[in-house]
């Protein structure tokens, strides 16, 4: 069976996951089970149905499994929100129709080659900075400068620019890798790079940092930081430029830590987050991270059920804050237990997998690390987001990628997997011909 | 650059490991203690999605029923209104949080299952749904307590002696738990005085005197023993009521006039050890053995006020004389006195009281039925025959006249704990059982600082008793 025909198959489990869900939803809800559920998998199959022909047409040896996936992820985000909030649900397919139009063109446009964005690197590099730098326009949510509005529309450009600045690292460390490894040195039993090229990557560092000053979001930060240290590694496959990166990074982020309250608090609420003053506490604290604690423990092992999480109370304020964006890990742990939360976890690792799968069958460098660097924003996205939400780790806003709510995350996610696409379909090309 | 990537996978993986073992800890291994956090308000609030059970009095009447609110919680409604039994049966509100028996039968009022059922129900679609209580209380005999209190802070409790079945409890002032949430009322009215008030028993503690000396072989219902006035009883001087003086008289005799001084010497004689044995047996020194929250409970015993704690009952720091007349620091509840007089209708044995009879599910099935457990025997059969003979005296022509029924024998003990002699300031009491031989009703009756010549237990709490037993005996 051809890539394109398997990648139909794995289709068909996402659109009855879809139906089933909004099935169950309805069910909950004691409506009868009117056909909206079943037109609402119908369309969403369309969507997938469209997409497909789109890759069958364009990438037609492109992985087979990384469009199925992120389908499932996709149905799924849209059955919880529609559990939330029907205007939500409804937002969020518009936005997938968005979405799978610009999938669509970043697709058309870099079919021929992708490697034509080496070009204009520095151009996507700035972009991706001055993207970064517009929400300081604005005003800041819970103390980060996140979003930028135009008109009724509401931007997250962070998640834009994790692609512009995966996009740039690539090219640039494609350039720079053989003289980071040839030139460096070793000192004190540390492998420090050469001084001419480290330059560049101080600026890089230097530049994530002020991007925490600028924007204080600890979560946006760790993802591009993390990101360029992974693509350094792979770059390099020295791991004490990673160790240097994280002693550099952990300094930065101690310094922030001291004089921005907004940090401090959030480290509070993640290191106490059940003393009754911070709980408490106005603004910051950590009523958040309590309640999506609570949220989680009334999960169990195989949940309460799709519409059984207790988010709101009458016509009070939520219980749960943000439970459509931020905690919606909180609320898939409430409803779908401990096993839904793993499943969900999976699919992302699957993602992962495909995406290192395909860097690995990548020929060139670019393209290597543009796969891999892609891959690891993404993941560390989620583990940002669900490490914040578990209390691994201190709570940052970002998206939990294709299944929170919002239109610049749904967006930006896709112009990720046509890139990843991009790649495979490329790569696997080359890989049967050769053979 | 492929064993990098391959390391760098190895990473991720090792990053989602934890992400997988957080929310283990959350939502299974430790959510049991995050359920229980003080912050958190969700179990508590989604028992108010449930449709909880209903309780109901002897006669199936509804006394707590729950009704679906706007939003989708229930909201507990109160039956009849006023609160005929606020204290026993308690409230249960998201503000107010949860007391009595709402308390104490939340999990069967919830339809609380193991997890395993759940799982099924829930597969089945089988909504949760609470069970339903059915309890003993007998909303006419309580009216008729109420009433007979006329406003004054007292409490009235009535078992069932064979059974220990509770079918009065009453304390007052009350409160309407309908209005619970916005305004509670003056002179501490959610104070449950029938199983929270400390009070001294007065005379009424010489029922536990006399079953100490009959059972332990010491005594004989004619032993003769001395009633002049005063006397010295633990180093100081004991008067009778009035300074009344008698003669050489028996221990019936001085039960009938409750005679102090003779009861003082008859708890000397038995000492420390065994008068705190029979104590201990009639329940005294720990929490009784009722379906009710341990915190709207507390025991009777010696109350030591400057150390705020109970003494051991066999304690020598105690004037035992005293505590054989019911004065010294005794401090006991209405529902411990009522157990005391219900025992020696039980032919000696005192059987744990009980609100509840049975929890029935939503389609009639009873799942749970309370019965009547023995707690413990405490004295023979022939001692309990002899001391109920020795207390029917007390009503026939004693002081305890006022509880005198129509045409059934009553047994009886009048109590009046002098508060404040100068202002003549009482807490009087009476326990008491009847029918004599085949005792249907034990009750227990107090009131709090009443005032006047009128103000001993014969006058004022053998009355309250008499109509309360007339009712339950009906």
């Amino acid at each position: 069976m051809n890539a394109r025909n398997r990648e139909l198959f794995a289709l068909i489990p996402a659109s009855l996951l879809l139906t089933a869900g909004f099935a169950a939803v309805f069910i909950q809800r004691d409506e009868l089970l009117s056909t909206v559920s079943l037109t609402y998998g119908a369309i969403f199959l369309a969507l997938c149905l469209a997409a497909h022909l789109v890759l069958r047409m364009t990438l037609p040896d492109a992985d087979p499994y990384l469009f199925p996936l992120v389908a499932v992820l996709a149905c799924f985000g849209l059955v919880m929100l529609y559990r939330l909030d029907e205007d939500f649900a409804r937002e969020q397919a518009q936005w997938f129709v968005v979405g799978l139009i610009v999938f669509t063109a970043t697709i058309v446009g870099l079919r021929q080659d992708h490697r034509v964005l080496e070009r204009y690197r520095y151009v996507i590099a700035l972009g991706g900075i001055m993207l970064l730098l517009l929400p300081r326009l604005g005003s800041p949510t819970n103390g980060a400068y996140l979003s930028f509005s135009m008109g009724p529309i509401s931007f997250q450009p962070a998640e834009l620019a994790k692609i512009a600045i995966v996009i740039f690292l690539a090219s640039y460390l494609r350039d720079t890798r053989q003289v980071l490894v040839v030139g460096a040195r070793r000192f004190m039993g540390i492998t420090f790079p050469p001084l001419k090229h480290l330059g560049p990557l101080l600026a890089v560092w230097g530049t994530a940092m002020v991007l925490l000053f600028v924007i204080q979001d600890l979560g946006s930060s760790l993802m591009f930081f993390g990101g360029f240290l992974a693509l350094v590694y792979v770059a390099t496959n020295r791991i004490s430029f990673v160790i240097i990166g994280l002693g550099l990074f952990a300094l930065g982020a101690r310094v922030l830590y001291a004089i921005r309250p907004t940090i401090e608090s959030r480290v509070d609420g993640w290191l106490h987050p059940f003393d009754p003053e911070l709980y408490n506490q106005q603004v910051g604290g950590s009523y958040q991270i309590a309640q999506s604690i609570f949220t989680q423990a009334d999960g169990g092992f195989f949940g309460q059920g799709f519409g059984q999480a207790l988010i709101s109370v009458g016509d009070g304020p939520p219980l749960l804050p943000a439970a459509h964006t931020d905690f919606i890990y909180a609320v898939i742990t409430d409803e779908l237990g401990l096993l839904g939360a793993i499943a969900v976890l999976l699919v992302y690792l699957l993602i992962v997998e495909r995406g290192f799968k395909t860097a690995m069958l990548a020929t060139d460098s670019f393209s290597k690390l543009l796969a891999t660097g892609l891959t690891a924003v993404l993941a560390l996205q989620v583990f940002v987001i669900v490490g914040g939400v578990t209390k691994l780790i201190p709570l940052t806003g970002v998206t939990l990628p294709f299944i929170s709510y919002g239109g610049s995350s749904i967006v930006a996610n896709f112009i990720l997997l046509a890139l990843l696409l991009l790649v495979s379909d490329r790569a696997r090309r080359e890989a049967q011909e050769v053979r | 650059m492929n064993a990098p990537i391959l390391k760098l996978f190895g990473l991720v993986l090792v990053l989602f490991a934890a992400l997988l073992a957080m929310t283990s800890y959350n939502s299974v291994i430790n959510a049991d203690a995050y359920r229980e956090n003080k912050l958190n308000a969700r179990p508590q609030i989604e028992e108010q999605r449930i449709h909880r059970g209903a309780i109901r009095a002897r006669d199936r009447s509804v006394l707590a029923r729950s009704l679906q609110g706007d939003d989708d919680l229930y909201k507990r409604a109160y039956t009849p209104a006023g609160g005929l039994f606020a204290h026993a049966i308690g409230y249960d509100f998201l503000r107010s949080g949860r007391a009595g028996l709402e308390r104490e039968y939340n999990d069967e009022l919830t339809g609380e299952r193991s997890e395993l059922t759940s799982i099924f129900d829930e597969l089945r679609g089988k909504q949760r749904v609470g069970d339903n209580v059915l309890t003993n209380l007998d909303p006419d005999a309580q009216r008729v307590a109420i009433e007979a209190l006329q406003g004054r802070k007292g409490s009235v409790v009535a078992i069932e002696p064979a059974t220990g079945k509770v079918r009065v409890m009453v304390s007052t002032p009350g409160y309407d738990p309908n209005k619970l949430d916005t305004k509670a009322g003056d002179g501490a009215p959610l104070f449950n005085r029938a199983t929270q008030g400390g009070y001294v028993p007065g005379s009424t503690m010489k029922v536990v005197t006399a079953a100490a000396a009959l059972d332990s072989g010491e005594f004989e219902p004619d032993s003769q023993v001395s009633g002049k006035s005063p006397i010295d009883i633990g180093g100081a001087p004991l008067a009778n009521f009035s300074d009344e003086q008698f003669g050489n008289i028996t221990l019936t005799q001085a039960l009938t006039n409750s005679v102090n001084t003779v009861w003082g010497q008859v708890a000397e004689k038995l000492g420390h050890d065994t008068m705190g044995e029979y104590m201990k047996r009639f329940g005294f020194g720990t929490d009784p053995p009722l379906d009710y929250p341990d915190s709207q409970m507390r025991p009777s015993g010696v109350f030591d006020i400057k150390r705020e704690r109970f003494l051991p009952l066999d304690s020598d720091q105690v004037d035992i004389g005293r505590v054989g007349i019911g004065q010294e620091r005794l401090n006991v509840t209405p529902l411990q006195m009522a157990t005391v007089a219900a025992t020696v209708a039980n032919r000696g044995v005192r059987m744990e009281p009980h609100l509840a009879d049975r929890v029935v599910d939503v389609d009639g099935r009873t799942v749970e039925r309370i019965e009547p457990k023995e707690a413990e025997r405490v004295m023979d059969a022939d001692s309990a025959a002899q001391l109920t003979q020795m207390m029917s005296n007390v009503v026939r022509e004693g002081t305890g006249v006022g509880a005198a029924l129509e045409g059934i024998e009553v047994a009886g003990k009048t109590g009046t704990a002098e508060l404040n002699i100068a202002q003549r300031i009482n807490q009087p009491w009476f326990i008491g059982f009847a029918p004599l031989n085949n005792a249907r009703i034990a009750v227990a009756v107090t009131l709090e600082n009443i005032q006047g010549a009128q103000s001993q237990g014969g006058a004022v709490a053998a009355p309250i008793a008499k109509v309360v037993m007339q009712e339950l005996l009906k």
